[in-house]
């Protein structure tokens, strides 16, 4: 099964009905069969600390939710996921393409690649990364993990996970 | 009429209503004016009140008012086309418009210059907005709710600020009171 399949099947095997995105080339297919999925509440969003703000909304109203974004977003959204999401504790998951890895052929991604680790461990967020097709495997488990202890988390998907896109 | 005057004359009308508030004064006003669980504080994060409200409203059933401010809607303008293009019968925005940033010291915005917010509204495609005066922003918010139309107020207010303690309710409880609010509200 592609692993875009396997995304759509762990998302929908947690209940996450609303999910908010900021589009990056390497998760266009994700974010299609998101869109094409009947039980998902898709809402593209302008900015990720936007969607973040629908996701906080979505979840108070009894929905699981979960943003898609890619790693700049980081920087955009540092103060959201500090005073909102994390202050009043409220789980989310962030699927996140990781630009900026080997196979990357954009130099200005290498400047954000370098530093979102070192972020995502400042702001003391789990942190997961997608590098083999097998890694999805940890997916379905990320997710129960994500709503059992309500914070953001971080699962970052790379060039090579997603076979050079 | 500034800020604080228009919240106590809503008060009534929103007593009853899922709202999500502004963070700063507003929030500080709302909760020393009528504190209710079905009020969501924003303790921070500046922008994100039609956010939080627009997802609080796709989620479920119930009607959900969120109070924004003038400055709020200039730093998180992207919330307006994705308002105006995932349209929720049940939520309302209301933009006390007071041309200032009131919680960090009346600073003007330049909605209180060149800028129309219910003109940008509407250019970003939201088919129901209204401009009102201060003075008639219960009024139009009542006949909002009984439209079951998803509208945008654009209440046009004075700027100024009263003496407000601070909040000192924990967010985890201001989160948990109100989602067990929302969550009986959509069970009866
Ligand atoms: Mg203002």
């Amino acid at each position: 099964m592609a692993v875009e399949d396997q995304i759509l099947d762990g998302l929908l095997a947690n209940n996450i009905e609303f999910v908010t995105t900021v589009p990056c080339k390497q998760l266009a297919g994700v974010i299609d069969k998101v869109e094409n999925c009947p039980d998902i509440h898709h809402v593209p969003a302008n900015k990720e600390d936007e969607g973040m703000g629908l996701c906080a909304g979505a979840f108070m109203g009894g929905k699981r939710p979960a943003i898609i974004m890619q790693n700049t977003a980081i920087g955009v959204t540092i103060n959201t996921l500090v005073t909102l999401t994390q202050f009043y504790r409220m789980p989310l998951p962030m699927l996140i393409s990781y630009r900026g890895e080997l196979g990357e052929p954009v130099a200005c991604q290498v400047e954000m690649a370098v530093h979102t680790k070192a972020l995502l461990a400042q702001l003391h967020i789990p942190t997961y990364h997608f590098h083999h097709e097998d890694d999805v495997r940890e997916f379905d488990a990320i997710l129960k993990h994500t709503f059992m202890c309500n914070k953001p988390v971080a699962i970052l998907t790379d060039a090579a996970f997603w076979k050079g896109y | 009429m500034i800020r604080s005057e228009v919240l106590r004359d809503i008060a009534p009308v929103i007593s009853d209503q899922l709202v999500v508030c502004n963070i700063g004064l507003p929030s500080q006003e709302l909760h020393m004016i009528d504190d209710q669980p079905s009020n969501f504080y924003m303790l921070g994060t500046m922008g994100l009140s039609s956010s939080i409200g627009l997802g609080l409203a796709m989620a479920q059933g119930q009607k959900v008012i969120s109070i924004d401010g003038d400055g709020s809607v200039l730093t998180n303008f992207g919330t307006l086309p994705t308002i105006a293009n995932n349209a929720a019968d049940n939520f309302i925005l209301l933009i006390i418009d007071n041309g200032s940033y009131g919680s960090t010291g009346d600073q003007p915005t330049y909605a209180g210059k060149k800028t129309s917010l219910t003109e940008v509204a509407k250019a970003c495609g939201c088919e129901t907005v209204i401009e009102c005066a201060a003075e008639d922003t219960a009024e139009t918010l009542r006949a909002a709710l009984a439209s079951d139309k998803m509208t945008i107020i654009v209440s046009k207010c004075e700027s100024g600020n009263i003496k407000v303690p601070v909040i000192q309710m924990d967010p985890v409880v201001i989160r948990d009171r109100f989602m067990k609010e929302v969550e009986r509200r959509n069970a009866s």
